[in-house]
């Protein structure tokens, strides 16, 4: 190896040494802790009883039905959410790549959600549907009085509305970045055999944008698996709305029971990582062409 | 090709959808934020009485009383604080992956996106605990870390996009012309990043505004509390007001100046959230 060579690669471990090691300083070293924490007995109320109980504290939280059914309600927020995502995001794609004029507009506009606090756009849906402040009842075409956030599926419903109206515009833009690389002489080829246009959706839009859609559709599933500010404001979990992240915050930052709040931590870590490797070994998704979702 | 009406009414219609579909919550956020105390419950779209006393509320007391200063102020501050470390030291990690060879380069990369995908709840309770142990629980720094963190991953790779498109050559030839090192940085390479640090700024910025989970976490009082965090413990001048007005002013107050962001800057955070997502 030249001198040259050499000072190359020194120079380059240099440079990514810091952000390497504030990566890793608060995921790979908490995760191992977490681990740690989850093996035992351990309320910060009632330090004096610590003690080291193994696997214990995973015992205790999947024979619980409390976490098999946040695990249901993160999926089916999860998978509804995502599921209507990738249709509106698409549609507002093509708007943004093909409209004839205010494409400028529509993408200005449409990052406006992206960029407002998830929490303030929690509120805003909260406010629009809750009984005493909302304007939802008084639209036609809604019951007169329905309460909401009375029942488990409304509650689900503006839940997922809200979640679904904050990260469309990211899935939009995902997918208008593929959408531009498809180059027009495809379509043009196309509408001169006489094709629809429909057809030419379906047999070269979706094929083509296939990477695209499968990376933005795994990086929003893992961000939709962590549902956790629009439930906080909206129900804090009443109304059997909890996600798995509510539960783990309950545990650890409420009840102070670092245990068994540690064993759903890794339990949720773990699930993330199963849906991470279905998505890369199951639909062979090439992750190095995604990138970190913002 | 001629544009018939038929065409021209249905992208008018796809468009005011789109429109409307991003702008209706925060129009109804500023109605209930303008209507006063006793009409906040009348279901109205247009408030009949237009009122600043929720906004008013909020600044109530100044620095020592107010509600919603101290929020804001740690707000914009650790986001800026973090904005600023992040952007550094993901512009020294970009440099490298771009332009250096040296084996560990796809580890990184994957490394970082692996860190993207990590669930932050999974770290809260260790951090809280460790927080606590080292003093810096509810402090700038025991959220200014976990944000880098975070950010970390989305910044390098922003980054990575842009300084790939840069080139370099440029500063070479500048050197043959003449320049010193450092001019030839300082006039040629500089002004091609700008766009691309710029961006990767706007991106981590937003980042640490929007975050909750560690805010309610990692905080207890006005000391570090983010502007998320109070909103959601926003209680209401006695206990038998709502906080509803209040809550609604303060989040049209922390979302004007994104929206602002988002009008000047479009383009850049369209190519930010754009750049690498698929291989062009």
């Amino acid at each position: 190896m030249s001198s040259r060579t050499k000072s190359e690669r020194k120079l380059a471990w240099l440079l990514c040494a810091p952000a390497v090691i504030v990566m890793l300083a608060v995921t790979a070293y908490p995760i191992l802790y977490a681990f740690v924490l989850s093996l035992q007995k351990l309320d910060l109320r009632f330090p004096e009883q610590t003690e080291f109980i193994g696997l214990a504290n995973y015992g205790t939280v999947l024979s619980a039905e409390l976490w098999w059914l946040d695990v249901w309600n993160t999926v089916v927020i999860m998978v509804i959410s995502v599921a209507i995502e990738l249709v509106l995001g698409m549609l507002i794609a093509l708007v943004m790549h093909r409209a004839i004029f205010g494409r400028g507009a529509v993408r200005t506009v449409v990052l406006i959600p992206y960029g407002i606090i998830t929490v303030v756009a929690a509120f805003a849906w909260q406010f629009a549907f809750a009984s005493e402040t909302g304007f939802v009842d008084n639209l036609p075409l809604i019951a007169d009085e329905k309460n909401w956030f009375g029942g488990h599926i409304s509650s689900l419903a503006v839940i997922i509305m809200a979640e679904i109206w904050k990260t469309t515009p990211f899935m939009a833009l995902l997918l208008l970045a593929g959408l531009v690389t498809i180059p027009d002489e495809l379509y043009e080829a196309a509408r001169v055999d006489g094709a629809s246009a429909w057809q030419r959706f379906v047999k070269i839009t979706l094929p083509l944008m296939k990477p695209a859609i499968l990376v933005a559709v795994l990086f929003r599933t893992l961000e939709a698996s962590r549902v956790f500010d629009s439930i906080f404001i909206m129900t804090r979990g009443a109304q059997n709305t909890e996600s798995v992240s509510i539960l783990g915050f309950n545990q650890l930052i409420n009840r102070l029971n670092l245990g068994l709040g540690s064993a759903i931590s890794v339990l949720i870590f773990v699930g993330v990582v199963l849906i991470a490797f279905v998505f890369i070994k199951g639909f062979g998704v090439k992750v190095e062409e995604g990138r970190p979702g913002g | 090709m001629k544009v018939g009406a038929r065409e021209y009414s249905l992208w008018t219609i796809a468009i005011a959808l789109v429109l409307i579909f991003a702008l209706v919550p925060v129009l109804w956020l500023l109605s209930i934020s303008l209507k006063p105390a006793s009409e906040v419950a009348d279901g109205r779209i247009i408030p009949s009485t237009f009122s600043l006393e929720n906004y008013k509320s909020l600044f109530e007391g100044g620095w020592s009383a107010s509600p919603f200063l101290h929020p804001l102020v740690n707000s914009i501050a650790i986001a800026l604080i973090t904005t600023v470390i992040a952007i550094v030291l993901a512009s020294f990690t970009a440099y490298a992956i771009a332009r250096l060879e040296f084996p560990g380069k796809r580890i990184i990369l994957a490394g970082a996106l692996a860190i993207a995908m990590f669930p932050p709840i999974s770290t809260v309770g260790p951090l809280f605990d460790m927080w606590r142990a080292f003093g810096i629980y509810d402090t700038y720094l025991g959220l200014i870390i976990p944000y880098l963190t975070f950010s970390l991953p989305l910044a390098v790779y922003v980054l990575v996009a842009f300084f790939r498109e840069i080139p370099w050559d440029l500063e070479q030839a500048a050197q043959v012309d003449g320049a010193t090192p450092w001019q030839a940085f300082r006039k040629v390479i500089l002004p091609l990043a700008a766009p691309g640090v710029f961006t990767a700024a706007i991106l981590v910025f937003i980042f640490c505004w929007n975050d909750f989970v560690y805010a309610i976490s990692l905080t207890s009082s006005d000391n570090s509390r983010t502007v998320p965090a109070a909103l959601a413990f926003f209680t209401g001048e006695s206990t038998f007001t709502e906080p509803t007005g209040s809550i609604a002013a303060a989040a049209i107050v922390v979302t004007i100046p994104i929206i602002v962001f988002v009008l000047i800057f479009q383009r850049r955070i369209v190519s930010g959230l754009t750049a690498g997502a698929v291989k062009g």
